[in-house]
């Protein structure tokens, strides 16, 4: 059992501002712990987190891998979401990286084909496009959940430059759920961008359908 | 924590800024040493992943110069320790990092770098 992060710090009004850890989040720790092993043999060097919230996911991950294992690079558009995470690092001894951007919008260059392990738990929630643009101009608590059409309208935009950051052994890991049409974006993925994909897992919360879905390249063997 | 690892990773993104857009230029910087545990693969794995004249520019910037121009070829121990400090243990806390092309200034507030761009600067 790797113990989940440690949290104490945040109040219920920190809360109010920053995504609190809810089954969205448990379900993406319990994909990393059931793949933990697998991970450790990565000797993943760079790990990111686009949209860390509290910093739960990413001080989970640091704890498997070792806090001087990799770099722990994470990004939120929200400010406040980036002081937390801040804080979940240095309570939870992981060195968590904030930097407030959209996605990753300013280390795209620099870490083009270098990500080992990429994580994302998207604002999912279908919602009228405004609602989900707005969201995303405020930087505040609905850009947790506001995802426009489908919940796809920002997870889409990531979608797009997954294979461009996935370093060769590299593997993203996504939150969806039911309505994000999870077999549309797998088709997708594997047809424009040849990235196979497999659920790790998937489970009923609530009135929630939520998946967490695995992005690997593929691995040609050669035939003699 | 704006340490230089994180520094040699960000690239000024506004619209129309790609050409002479890394590295960022440090500007009225307060920095905080702050010691972190010292893992000798991590370093060496990490090696031919950096932009090696802008992580020693940098450091220059703010003072520390114990990297070579050039890396070497032999790592030793006393390489790593240096490497170690320069890239995980000095802290920019507050100041800005500054495009050497257009000029945009990103500020870096309790530890945190603000890379968000406006809407009309979006490429
Ligand atoms: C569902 S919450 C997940 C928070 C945390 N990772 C967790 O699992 O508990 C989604 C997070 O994504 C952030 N976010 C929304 N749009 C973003 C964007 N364009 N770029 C980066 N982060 C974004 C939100 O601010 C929020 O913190
Ligand atoms: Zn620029």
């Amino acid at each position: 059992m790797i113990p989940t992060p440690d949290l104490s710090h945040l109040t219920k009004d920190d809360f109010e501002h920053v995504y609190e850890p809810a089954e969205d989040t448990f379900i993406l720790l319990d994909a990393l712990e059931q793949d933990a092993e697998e991970l450790r043999n990565l000797k993943p060097s760079f790990c990111l987190e686009i949209g860390s919230g509290s910093g739960c996911v990413s001080a989970f991950i640091g704890t498997i891998l070792g806090s001087s294992a990799s770099m722990f690079l994470c990004t939120d558009i929200n400010p406040l979401a980036c002081r937390a995470t801040l804080k979940t690092g240095t309570r939870n001894k992981i060195p968590l990286e904030p930097v407030q951007c959209s996605l990753t919008a300013p280390l795209l260059p620099r870490l083009s084909h270098s990500v080992d392990v990429l994580l994302f738990n998207p604002p999912y929630v279908p919602t009228f496009r405004e609602e989900a643009e707005d969201a995303q101009g405020h930087r505040g608590i609905q850009g947790a959940w506001a995802g426009g059409a489908a919940g796809m309208e920002v997870t889409q935009h990531l979608l797009d430059i997954v294979q461009e950051l996935l370093s060769e052994t590299g593997r993203f890991y996504l939150v969806a759920v039911k309505q994000n049409d999870v077999p549309a974006i797998r088709r997708k993925m594997l047809e424009v961008y040849n990235l196979p994909s497999e659920i790790v897992i998937q489970r009923q919360a609530g009135r929630e359908h939520l998946f967490v879905v695995k992005f690997f390249r593929q691995h040609i063997t050669i035939m003699k | 924590m704006v340490r230089l690892i994180t520094h040699n990773l960000l690239a000024c993104h506004v619209k129309g800024c790609t050409r002479n857009n890394f590295p960022l230029l440090f500007e009225n910087v307060q920095i905080e040493i702050q010691e972190s545990d010292f893992n000798p693969d991590f370093l060496r794995n990490f090696m031919p992943k950096l932009e090696w004249k802008a992580l020693v520019d940098a450091a220059r910037q703010l003072g520390d110069t114990s990297l070579p121009l050039e890396q070497p070829e032999m790592v030793d121990e006393e390489f790593l320790k240096a490497l170690h400090h320069v890239l995980l243990e000095i802290h920019v806390m507050e100041g800005a990092m500054v495009c050497q092309n257009c000029k945009h200034v990103y500020p870096i507030s309790n530890g945190i770098p603000n890379m968000l761009l406006a809407e009309h600067e979006i490429g």
